[in-house]
């Protein structure tokens, strides 16, 4: 069987049509809402600035934040599976290892683009989406005085630099093992026992910069400093639980395409039940982890913590704009994978999991949503044109770059010495 | 409780790799293979044998089920009708605070009633005493058991079974439910032992 994979027309259609509607978007947004110059000034803890705060360039970059952030930890994710198992020598997944590799190939073209965005917002000032850009109320704020060896451009800028250049350089390095495999016939025992040491070295390097990284630092960052005077040390981990989850999902899509176009002949269902279980057993590490947050702060019921949750739920009282957003974020994220992937039958469907997967891709979306804006637009979310089109950017993208890496190399590690045991691979 | 008294023609394979293709080929030829006994879990074999996907999981789900009812219920009854207290200023109907005893009843209930009806299923327990067609059937040997009917000629079965692969084939009269009875003590068969 032929493992090379050619784009079909329509494929490419769809891609440029999203970058095409990404772009219109993007431009749109410079234009009406005047992202480039300085934020509205507003003092802090008075309601009357609120209506002030709400001006469309903070919603430009807010929006860009959201989607660049996410979709970026998404596309990472698929290289830490590819690691994570490659260190528990699984071979389950090396029938399908290319799509993965394929999405995670992506990574220097979203990074390139988030870092943008975050330069974008540090030298534009924009102390609408990090409080601590504003050197001013830095002095002044003793909360954010005390973080300022954390929260503050320089470290920002290089830190962020240094991530993203990481997660391409070390992912960089276990594709190319991946693909030199390729080019040689099958290893011997020798040569595939180093070979397989190697892909351990630089996975488990790679999985002790993602916990420096996306598991720890970069959350803190890139999200939870939009609320600067709060924190919680759940957040890192709740990021990433949603990204990987949603990263399972990407794979879970786009290995079903490729099933469909009638490739991938060694993966079996048996192969799609285990990326279910990924997908089920995340949503619901999810949820434990957003529940640890919630309770924590809702059992303690300090004022200086509880203030992230009012923002979003509001108050006994009164109800805030977030209110059923987040609601809908856990049903989407918790109810429906627990209940419909529970079943056995349901991961091994293909239907079914497909429109899971999309399904918890938008419940993540969703909840990035609801962690960027009440910080950022503040109590006036706006859903529109805009907020529709700039996912469409990135979608369009990763179609683009998965597409590339997966017509350009064969969709087959015919010679990973695990692959015998990836074919007869049994649930 | 007695299943009935039944004849067997009992085959002892010591190949994994010999056992399937005998699965299979007895099952061809028509005849009902009663059990297969093996010293661990094989992959597959369930499948080979044509048995259903089992109702374990069905009943672990009604079991999770019923034990976030009951957690549920329960306190939500004790801490805003029979003896409401302030606690730290929350609620009666403190959700959250609830969630995680609601979780902790979901896995016990479901965790111990799994173990329970998978005992049930296999009818293991202390005191009850089941036939063993061979005692290395928790050593070494896979042991086929194929239920005989009046139409079923032994002689025939057992050459089937030599030629499949079998290192020992012998006929047994069994029990083929469970009765009262220690398996330290002299195995005799039901009829035996209750004096028919």
């Amino acid at each position: 069987m032929n493992h090379q994979f050619e784009l079909p027309s329509n494929y490419k259609k769809w891609t440029w049509g999203l970058i095409g509607a990404g772009a219109i978007a993007v431009l749109y947004g410079i234009i009406m809402f005047h992202p480039f110059s300085a934020p509205v000034a507003h003092g802090h803890g008075g309601g009357a600035h609120e209506v002030a705060t709400a001006d469309s360039g903070t919603r430009f970059w807010a929006v860009l934040l959201q989607n660049s952030v996410f979709f970026l930890l998404v596309v990472n994710a698929a290289m830490f599976f590819i690691c994570v198992t490659t260190m528990a020598m699984g071979a389950w997944q090396v029938a399908l290892r290319r799509v993965p590799e394929a999405i995670s190939s992506v990574v220097p073209i979203l990074g390139i683009v988030t870092f943008l965005v975050l330069m974008g917002i540090v030298l534009f000032g924009r102390t609408d989406i990090f409080h601590w850009l504003d050197a001013d109320a830095v002095k002044h704020d003793r909360i954010l005085n005390g973080k300022k060896g954390f929260l503050n451009p320089t470290f920002f800028t290089i830190w962020s630099a240094i991530s993203i250049f990481m997660w391409w350089f070390l992912g960089k390095k276990m594709r190319t093992l991946s693909l030199e495999s390729d080019k040689n016939g099958p290893m011997d025992y020798e040569t595939g026992k180093k070979w397989i040491f190697k892909n351990t070295v630089w996975a488990s390097l790679y999985c002790v910069f993602f916990g420096l990284s996306v598991a720890s630092t970069i959350p803190w960052l890139w999200l939870m400093s939009i609320d600067a005077h709060w924190y919680s040390t759940m957040y890192s981990w709740y990021t990433f639980a949603s990204s990987f989850v949603s990263g399972m999902s990407l794979i879970a899509i786009f290995v079903v395409y490729l099933k469909n176009k009638g490739k991938l002949e060694y993966v079996t269902e048996e192969h799609l039940h285990d990326v279910g279980k990924f997908m089920f057993a995340f949503s619901v590490f999810w949820t434990y982890l957003w529940f640890s947050q919630y309770m924590l702060i809702w059992y303690s019921n300090q004022p200086e913590e509880t203030k992230y949750f009012i923002e979003r739920i509001g108050t006994a009282g009164k109800s805030g704009p977030y209110h059923a957003l987040f609601f809908v974020n856990l049903a989407m994220n918790f109810l429906c994978p627990l209940l419909i992937l529970m079943k056995r039958g349901a991961k091994r469907n293909w239907t079914l999991l497909t429109i899971m997967a999309v399904l918890i891709i938008v419940g993540h979306w969703i909840d990035f949503y609801q962690m960027v804006m009440p910080g950022t637009v503040k109590s006036h979310p706006k859903f529109g044109i805009f907020e529709i089109g700039i996912p469409m950017l990135f979608i369009g993208l990763i179609m683009l770059g998965v597409g590339k890496y997966l017509s350009k190399h064969s969709l087959l590690m015919k010679n990973h010495p695990f692959l015998k045991e990836s074919m007869i691979h049994h649930t | 409780m007695a299943g009935g008294i039944k004849k067997f023609v009992v085959g002892s394979f010591d190949d994994e790799a010999v056992l399937f293709p005998a699965v299979k080929n007895v099952r061809k030829a028509g005849y009902k293979i009663h059990d297969v006994y093996t010293p661990f879990p094989i992959h597959g074999l369930d499948h080979a044998m044509g048995l259903r996907e089992t109702s374990l999981h069905t009943a672990g789900f009604i079991f999770a089920a019923t034990g976030t009812t009951t957690a549920l219920s329960c306190i939500s009854w004790i801490f805003t009708k029979d003896w409401p207290l302030n606690i730290g200023g929350k609620p009666n109907f403190a959700l959250p605070a609830w969630i995680p005893i609601t979780f902790e009843l979901t896995v016990l209930f479901s965790a111990v009633g799994m173990v329970l009806t998978f005992c049930y299923l296999c009818q293991l327990s202390p005191f009850i005493k089941k036939h063993h067609f061979h005692a290395r059937a928790t050593d070494d040997l896979f042991v086929m058991a194929i239920e005989c009917t009046d139409k079923t000629n032994d002689a025939e079965l057992q050459s089937f079974l030599e030629k499949a692969g079998a290192k020992e084939v012998n006929v047994q009269v069994a029990e083929t439910g469970w009765w009262i009875g220690r398996y330290d003590k002299e195995q005799k068969l039901y009829r035996e032992e209750k004096g028919y």
